[in-house]
């Protein structure tokens, strides 16, 4: 095989538990599940983008940041930004004392479209918007930590501060930000309704496509001597800095990629949900995305993905049942999760799931030649309990 | 050192240590300390527990910085330079306790110090080519570990990893290589084999080695400095040393 093409897909292994989960996600979701559950699946996906960019921060490269909602929210806003403004067109919002501009500003007695708000007519800007704007505050971020080498802990407790800051921020200006409603009532994007059954349908598929080319892109970064390095780092910081390399300029690129993935799944987060609010980008849902991440396995990409669906498949399920316990389980699942299976679910399966596919191979008497079809069996035997459980 | 009168140029020494002081909230663990190291030479830096011999490399490699004084490497000012490019400049430095990627094969811990992709955009497209491949042979072999390239380096033994952080260094290619302690733990054969390759290595380089072992001392040193509550008590061949009054004192007087 073609090696860029070996390194992207992860040798043999990794291509076939890709291959498991583009089966499940692309063909076994949308087959099973009608458009409301589907959507919810494509609003959890939104998430494993966040998680899989944990893995590369905090897997690969030792850096916990509790911020990650941060990026995830600065996305959203992007792309929330430029649908709202195609939704307030003056037709629509002709009722306004100020007609043209979004609800919430009219309400708050602004009377022009805000300076910050003018580039996001533009749909390519948005685009760019969606990427660069979490990027740069991730490369400020990083620059200022980094380079004094602030880390660890200190390092999670400033994502965490600034994740509460940001939120703050949004919620006080609320003619500029939409407020703690955040920015509703999306309805088109360049003349598109994304609010139909079928445009939610292609949202769920573009989502999980970039998904997979996030998944890609990870996985040549880990494959790359990047990826050793960041290993090495996190293991032996000094012998890095002492071998000749700028310790800081690898922290600051992994964390700025997982600003990128974080923002495209916060952009992809609106256009299927509808809208984008604080509540996405605080404290707590930065926690909770560390926790998809854990309980996934924080060095496995594919892990992660999982994780993110099946912690959110838990919480719609509990939180419909037992609204009041749903805090608890998701911590116990975190302490959990740390104390006994630190490599998550991805660590459980290299363990325990491997040697059990190993003992069951003789029993079925399958020839070497089949057993990569007995595994994606095995990987994807959790789920059809997970799809009868909401 | 007096004028030549022949006219003959004194070689200019490789690192020019002068006036070096280090103070840590008004301790002063380096006091005004003078260093000259020869290009070939292997200098053994020995002393008293706390006589600043570790913190003498630290300053050196930028990981402590200098209250005082300058540091010049093949006229270049180290005191003001960062880890990195001191490193790049030609200083390599191993720590005292075996400081390797324990998760990594002993190819790839040699290969990660392999002066090429050290940015980020260069690490991220890093090629294995042949020239890599081949720099690593011979730099295992040089480190006796020819035969373990695909061993898992937490599988080496204690004095082979401290082999595998001296070929790390050897892969850059230093003009001045720095050992903490590069025997410490290690059976009688490896300190011998590691005599061995420390003079093997020292051709065409500069070595600074600091090192309590005083037979290891004896077989590999040009000349040994004694350090002593961060100043230099004596500087001499290990005869001369040994047999020096003041060096008696310390190390036996207490």
């Amino acid at each position: 095989m073609n090696p860029t093409l070996d390194k992207l897909l992860g040798g043999k292994q990794g291509a076939i538990g890709l291959a498991v989960l583009a089966a499940l996600i692309l063909v076994v979701f949308p087959l099973l599940l009608d458009a409301f559950r589907l959507n919810m699946v494509g609003k959890y996906l939104t998430y494993a983008f966040v998680a899989v960019g944990l893995v590369l921060c905090w897997g690969y490269g030792g850096i916990l940041s509790l911020g990650q909602g941060i990026f995830f929210g600065l996305g959203g806003y992007c792309m929330a930004m430029f649908l709202k403004l195609e939704a307030s067109d003056p037709e629509s919002t002709k009722i306004q004392s100020t007609p043209g501009i979004p609800d919430f500003m009219d309400w708050n007695q602004i009377t022009e479209l805000p300076m910050l708000w003018q580039p996001f007519h533009s749909f390519g800007f948005t685009l760019l918007a969606v990427i660069a704007v979490p990027v740069l505050l991730a490369l400020v971020i990083g620059l200022t930590m980094f380079k004094r080498r602030v880390g660890d802990v200190y390092f999670s407790i400033v994502t965490q501060a600034i994740a509460l800051i940001l939120t703050v921020l949004i919620i006080g200006q609320q003619g500029y930000t939409g407020g703690v409603n955040g920015i509703t009532d999306l309805k088109t994007l360049m003349g598109w309704d994304i609010r139909t059954d079928e445009a939610k349908l292609i949202l769920y598929f573009v989502s999980a496509f970039l998904l997979f080319g996030c998944i890609l892109l990870a996985r040549f970064i880990i494959a790359s001597k990047l990826g050793r390095l960041l290993l090495a780092m996190r293991d032996k910081e000094e012998r890095v800095r002492f071998s000749g390399y700028d310790v800081a300029s690898f922290k600051i690129f992994v964390f700025c990629v997982g600003a990128a993935f974080s923002a495209i799944g916060g952009a992809m987060f609106t256009l299927q949900v509808g809208f984008m609010s604080p509540s996405f980008v605080g404290i707590v849902p930065s926690i909770e995305m560390v926790i998809f991440a854990a309980v996934g396995g924080r060095l496995s990409l594919l892990g992660a993905v999982y994780g993110a669906l099946l912690v959110n498949f838990g919480k719609t399920y509990f939180s419909e049942s037992f609204p009041e316990l749903w805090l608890y389980l998701m911590g116990g699942l975190f302490i959990a999760v740390v104390m006994y299976f630190p490599n998550g679910l991805a660590g459980l399966w290299d363990s325990h799931g491997k040697r059990w596919l190993t003992r069951i191979k003789p029993k079925a008497n399958a020839p070497v030649k089949t057993e990569p079809v007995a595994k994606p069996v095995a990987k994807a035997a959790p789920t059809p309990e997970l799809e009868t459980t909401p | 050192m007096s004028p030549n009168p022949a006219g003959f140029q004194m070689p200019k020494p490789v690192l020019a240590i002068e006036g070096l002081t280090v103070s840590f909230d008004g301790f002063k663990a380096v006091d005004d300390l003078n260093l000259y190291i020869d290009r070939n030479e292997v200098r053994v830096v020995i002393g008293p527990n706390g006589a600043g011999k570790t913190t003498v490399l630290d300053l050196i490699c930028g990981k402590t910085k200098a209250t005082a004084g300058s540091i010049q490497f093949e006229n270049r000012e180290l005191t003001k330079m960062r880890e990195f490019d001191i490193v790049r400049a030609g200083v390599g430095r191993k720590f005292q306790n075996p400081s390797i990627y324990e998760n990594l094969t002993v190819f790839e811990n040699l290969e990660m110090s392999y002066p090429k992709g050290r940015k980020v955009f260069g690490a991220l497209f890093f090629k294995r080519s042949q020239a890599v491949i081949e720099r690593v042979e011979q730099v295992a072999t040089e480190i006796m570990l020819g035969e373990h390239l695909h061993m898992q380096a937490d599988l080496l033994s204690h004095g082979q990893k401290q082999w595998l952080e001296i070929g790390m260094l050897l892969m850059q290619d230093p003009q001045l290589l720095m050992l903490d302690e590069p025997v410490a733990g290690m059976s009688v054969s490896e300190r011998v084999a590691t005599a061995e390759l420390l003079k093997r290595i020292s051709q065409g380089r500069s070595v600074l080695v600091i090192e309590h072992d005083m037979e290891f001392v004896k077989s590999i040193a040009h000349k040994v400095t004694v350090l002593h509550q961060g100043k230099v008590l004596a500087e001499g061949s290990m005869d001369a040393v040994q047999s020096n009054p003041k060096v008696i004192e310390v190390y036996l007087g207490h």
